[in-house]
């Protein structure tokens, strides 16, 4: 659980973590926040991996995988410390890594009630779906979805490559994982609506959220390939 | 003084500062070698200008002083573009240190946790025989894995 500034929630979202179904080991990892993650959410009793300064999601999540890697664990989910995913979703992500390396908890597949607004925001979302899908083979229609399960493949090629990039730790791990030969699935979730209030929708953000889409994609598509040995 | 002067004058001072800050450890030597010899092209300019005359007649540029001003900004460009990816490979030495602190910290944290817990068994030894208790590696509990 990446976790930046979330000192008033992660408590509740680990209390909710601990009555998940089956049980569930949680780490979680400290951004660099400025106020007191760490100590709620070892108050808590979950373990606390510390950073001495801020490194981004991407960052958070690679240490997480390093993790999982060295203490053996054979399955990994990627839940926010802000308490936007529902817990009880986590048992059907991990089932359904039976048969995928990666499977992405999708907000708008059915399930849940979340728009991504239109305009420029709307088109990227609706480009990068489009892409992954194509490349997945499979239809993706949430790829910026942050809640994900990852398989004992997937949690080698984490641990190693998680870019730190803009957009790096949702869209860029999708390509790293289809271009190494792991399945992608989705699943569909409903997500609640965040505390902190919805992401900002002006115009101008949005089509630099575009841009910025389109750039990361791009770079990612043509990086020299990551090769796994089988 | 004259502009051969001038060109001259920058080319020694620049390698005083570099020699300085090289005796002072405040450069490495494989960023001084870029700029000693960049302050060498400027002295060799500076004493022969008919070179850079030269340079310019074959390349058809019809003022020298244009040649100059071209080479002088892509060999900064290129100086540039050379930092940038430098400051970016540090970055990610940065991140993966600053990643490996952080599950350092826990581990610790972890260890002692165990080894507290160990001095507080009843069958263990008083808490004022530490290190009789902490040498019986026999006594740990498997890994929980």
């Amino acid at each position: 659980m990446p976790a930046l500034n979330e000192e008033a929630s992660i408590g509740g979202v680990l209390a909710e973590l601990a009555l998940c179904e089956p049980p569930v080991d949680v780490l979680v990892v400290d951004d660099g926040s400025s106020d007191n993650t760490a100590g709620a959410a070892r108050d808590a009793g979950a373990p606390v991996v510390q950073f001495p300064f801020n490194l981004g999601v991407g960052g958070a999540m690679r240490a997480g995988y390093r993790y999982a890697l060295a203490h053996g664990y054979r399955s990994v989910v990627q839940v926010d410390g802000d308490g936007q995913h529902d817990a009880s979703y986590i048992g059907a992500l991990v089932a359904a890594l039976g048969e995928a390396d990666v499977v992405v908890g999708a907000r708008f597949a059915g399930e849940g009630a979340y728009s991504a607004g239109r305009g420029p925001r709307r088109w990227a979302m609706v480009m990068l779906s489009a892409v992954l899908s194509r490349l997945a083979g499979t239809r993706l229609t949430d790829t910026t979805s942050g809640f994900r399960a990852a398989g004992p493949r997937a949690i080698e090629l984490f641990a190693e490559h998680y870019p730190a990039e803009y957009l790096g730790d949702t869209v860029e791990t999708l390509v790293i994982a289809i271009r190494s030969g792991c399945t992608v699935r989705q699943l569909p979730v409903a997500m609640r609506p965040r505390a902190g209030g919805r992401a900002s929708q002006s115009p101008v953000r949005a089509a630099i959220y575009l841009c910025r889409a389109v750039v990361a994609l791009g770079m990612a598509l043509v990086r020299p390939q990551k090769v796994r040995p089988e | 003084m004259n502009v051969y002067g001038l060109g001259l004058l920058g080319a020694g001072i620049s390698m005083l500062v570099i020699f300085e800050m090289l005796r002072r450890r405040r450069l490495r030597e494989k960023y001084a070698v870029v700029w000693v010899l960049v302050a060498v092209a400027i002295a060799v300019l500076a004493i022969f200008p008919d070179v850079l005359t030269w340079l310019a007649d074959i390349t058809g540029v019809q003022v020298p002083a244009n040649l100059l001003f071209f080479g002088a900004s892509l060999v900064l460009l290129t100086a540039n573009v050379q930092l940038s990816s430098e400051v970016s490979r540090l970055e990610d030495k940065v991140r993966t240190l600053a990643e490996t602190i952080g599950l350092e910290r826990l581990d610790r944290l972890e260890h002692e946790g165990r080894c507290a817990a160990l001095l507080q068994r009843p069958d263990a030894a008083p808490a004022g025989t530490a290190p009789a208790a902490s040498a019986e590696p026999r006594d740990e509990r498997p890994e929980r894995r």
